[in-house]
């Protein structure tokens, strides 16, 4: 018959309409910004850079070794080497960046600075509820916006932030024979007290909403 | 019609030989028809097609010569940005080009992660382009939202492996970035084994449909010879009949260790292209049910292999992939240093576009709309 076809492509969506009142599978939006799905674990935005402790300064992993300057593909990221040096993660003393800027409008999120840097000093924030209205004033982050903790980093990668913990732990293990005064800056991640992320005028999410760290990914 | 070589306003009158006036229309580039900023430039008489001229470039971002300035791992995540639906795929054409070159080894696991995701790319890109080609055809939201429903599926499991939901930049010369996390094989096969309800439904949904098949049916017809004269690759030339499916002919990776069928058309017409990506869509769930299941546990990427100051050593190579559209090839020259001489993309949808004229000359603008839309063109690539 004529137009059968039709009415059955109709009773399907009936099915769909009346089901999405009834079965999760169907419905499966959600009113945004009131109610939020838990983030993915592995998902990425913009990087940021990993300090340890509560100083960011003082605890800074970058040794501005410009490896990630260097390999990032649309070059977003501008460093300049300091002259004098502080201790590094893992207690040796090292330069650190006297200016670490990225430009967050020209970051593909790609995480290539990620994987090529040795000092596991730079990571993927995931939080995306940014805005700006100034293109050079909000938009290029200087090392002071881009520092978070390693506790933030903690909650939003727990399971690849353990890793990381666990490799730097072993290197300062190795390190540890040598001359103790600068370990001290090192020593601090293992108290796990939530320093708060720096202020960041972009950022109206550098806490991660209700962001259970233990749970399992599965939005 | 000679005036049609200069670039007219959007609608002109064009002087026939027999006194009568042609008009010519501009569709595009922003007309929701033509899938991104793509542009036709048509001559009708009446309602009749006689001449259609493609207009592209209007997203062309020097993908060729950015990658030939770049290194090899850093031309990787601009791969995604060519056919964005499908970054994983295109992101394996590329690993593959490099591992010829270079002479890398793939471990096993890595070859059935490759597997999977290119499977689930094909998944959701053909769900969302039969979704595309209703919405071309009037069926305005429904079809389109229940395909992107499923589509969200795959790409929270593309988001939980690789970090990111379309850009993946996943592949790495010989292997994958990171390994599966905790719980994702069984999460996805959760989600294969949900995907035939959604076809089963969305067959009902449309396909016995006379309005589609009055609509599609002996529509935008591309010959056989035409297509494999024109070099047309992907659904689109098997919809026409004929059996070349590169993953059946080069078995590039582990394809000859599944079985599946190649689907076939007959009449080459847009309802055989849109039948074609249903079909598919079933035969690329048998390959993920038995990937999934036989993959071994090893290692995900090579160990061997240089993520810094990776420099291949001078020689060419030619690394194609059936990617969801079509043939995707990556061509590339070494001359020793850590930058590709010559990068060179073998992109499908630019390749399939060029029988548009040939599919559309004598019908009217709506089965344009709907042929443009069979082709299943990304501008991303056609433009690169
Ligand atoms: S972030 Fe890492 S790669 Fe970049 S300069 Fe600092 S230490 Fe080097
Ligand atoms: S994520 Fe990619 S684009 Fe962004 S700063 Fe890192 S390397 Fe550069």
């Amino acid at each position: 018959m004529v137009g059968s076809g039709i009415l059955k492509g109709l009773a399907e969506t009936a099915r769909n309409f009346v089901g999405s009142y009834a079965s999760e599978e169907r419905m499966t939006t959600v009113e945004y910004p009131e109610e939020k799905l838990p983030r993915i674990e592995a998902s990425r935005n913009f990087p940021f850079l990993v300090f340890d402790g509560d100083d960011w300064h003082a605890g800074m992993r970058c040794v501005s070794c410009q490896i990630c300057e260097k390999e990032c593909p649309p070059k977003c990221i501008y460093i300049e080497k300091s002259t004098d040096k502080k201790p590094d993660a893992v207690g040796k003393l090292q330069n650190y960046p006297a200016r670490f800027d990225i430009d967050i409008s020209v970051c593909m999120s790609c995480q290539i600075c990620v994987e090529v840097c040795p000092f596991d000093a730079i990571k993927m924030d995931n939080a995306f509820e940014y805005f700006a209205t100034d293109r050079f004033g909000d938009l290029v982050l200087d090392k002071q916006k881009l520092s978070r903790s390693n506790e933030y980093y903690h909650q939003i990668h727990p399971t690849e932030a353990a890793n990381v913990d666990a490799e730097l732990a072993a290197a300062r293990a190795k390190a540890a024979p040598k001359p103790a005064a600068p370990a001290a800056a090192a020593a601090a991640p293992a108290v796990a007290k939530p320093a708060a992320a720096p202020e960041v005028t972009a950022s109206t999410a550098n806490k991660p909403a209700a962001n259970d760290p233990a749970k399992e990914s599965n939005g | 019609m000679s005036a049609t070589a200069t670039l007219p306003p959007a609608a002109m009158l064009l002087d026939s030989e027999e006194g009568s006036q042609y008009l010519e229309i501009s569709m595009g580039p922003h007309h929701p028809s033509t899938h991104g900023v793509f542009r036709m430039n048509v001559v009708l008489d009446g309602e009749t097609v006689i001449k259609l001229k493609p207009v592209f470039g209007y997203l062309h971002r020097n993908h060729e010569k950015i990658a030939e300035n770049e290194t090899y791992l850093g031309s990787m995540p601009y791969t995604d940005r060519l056919d964005y639906f499908c970054s994983l795929t295109n992101n394996w054409g590329y690993a593959l080009a490099v591992e010829k070159l270079a002479g890398i080894e793939v471990p096993e696991r890595a070859e059935y992660i490759r597997v999977i995701t290119a499977e689930l790319t094909r998944l959701q890109n053909h769900a969302s382009l039969v979704g595309f080609l209703m919405q071309d055809m009037g069926a305005s939201g429904t079809p389109l939202m229940y395909a992107f429903r499923e589509r969200e599926k795959i790409l929270d499991l593309f988001e939980a492996l690789t970090g990111a939901r379309m850009m993946c930049n996943y592949m790495r010369f010989g292997g994958c970035r990171c390994d599966l996390p905790a719980g994702w094989l069984d999460w996805a096969k959760k989600v294969v084994a949900s995907f035939p309800k959604f076809l089963d439904e969305f067959e009902t949904l449309l396909v016995g449909n006379e309005i589609i098949m009055a609509r599609t049916q002996g529509v935008g017809v591309l010959s056989r010879e035409l297509a494999i004269s024109a070099g047309i690759t992907g659904p689109m030339l098997r919809a026409s009949g004929v059996n070349y499916d590169l993953r059946k002919v080069d078995k590039y990776g582990i394809y000859d260790r599944f079985s599946f069928r190649v689907p076939l058309g007959d009449h080459g017409d847009v309802y055989d292209r849109y039948m074609m990506r249903l079909l598919e869509m079933r035969e690329s769930l048998k390959i993920l049910e038995q990937a999934m299941k036989d993959i071994p546990e090893g290692p995900f990427t090579d160990p061997k292999t240089k993520v810094r100051n990776f420099r291949p050593k001078p020689g060419e190579a030619y690394g194609r992939i059936e990617a969801p559209k079509g043939e995707l090839g990556y061509y590339l020259i070494s001359d020793g240093s850590p930058n590709p001489y010559r990068y060179r993309v073998r992109p499908p949808s630019l390749i399939n576009l060029t029988v548009l004229e040939d599919m559309c000359l004598g019908r009217n603008v709506a089965d344009v709309v709907i042929t443009l839309g069979s082709v299943d063109i990304v501008l991303g690539e056609v433009d690169r």
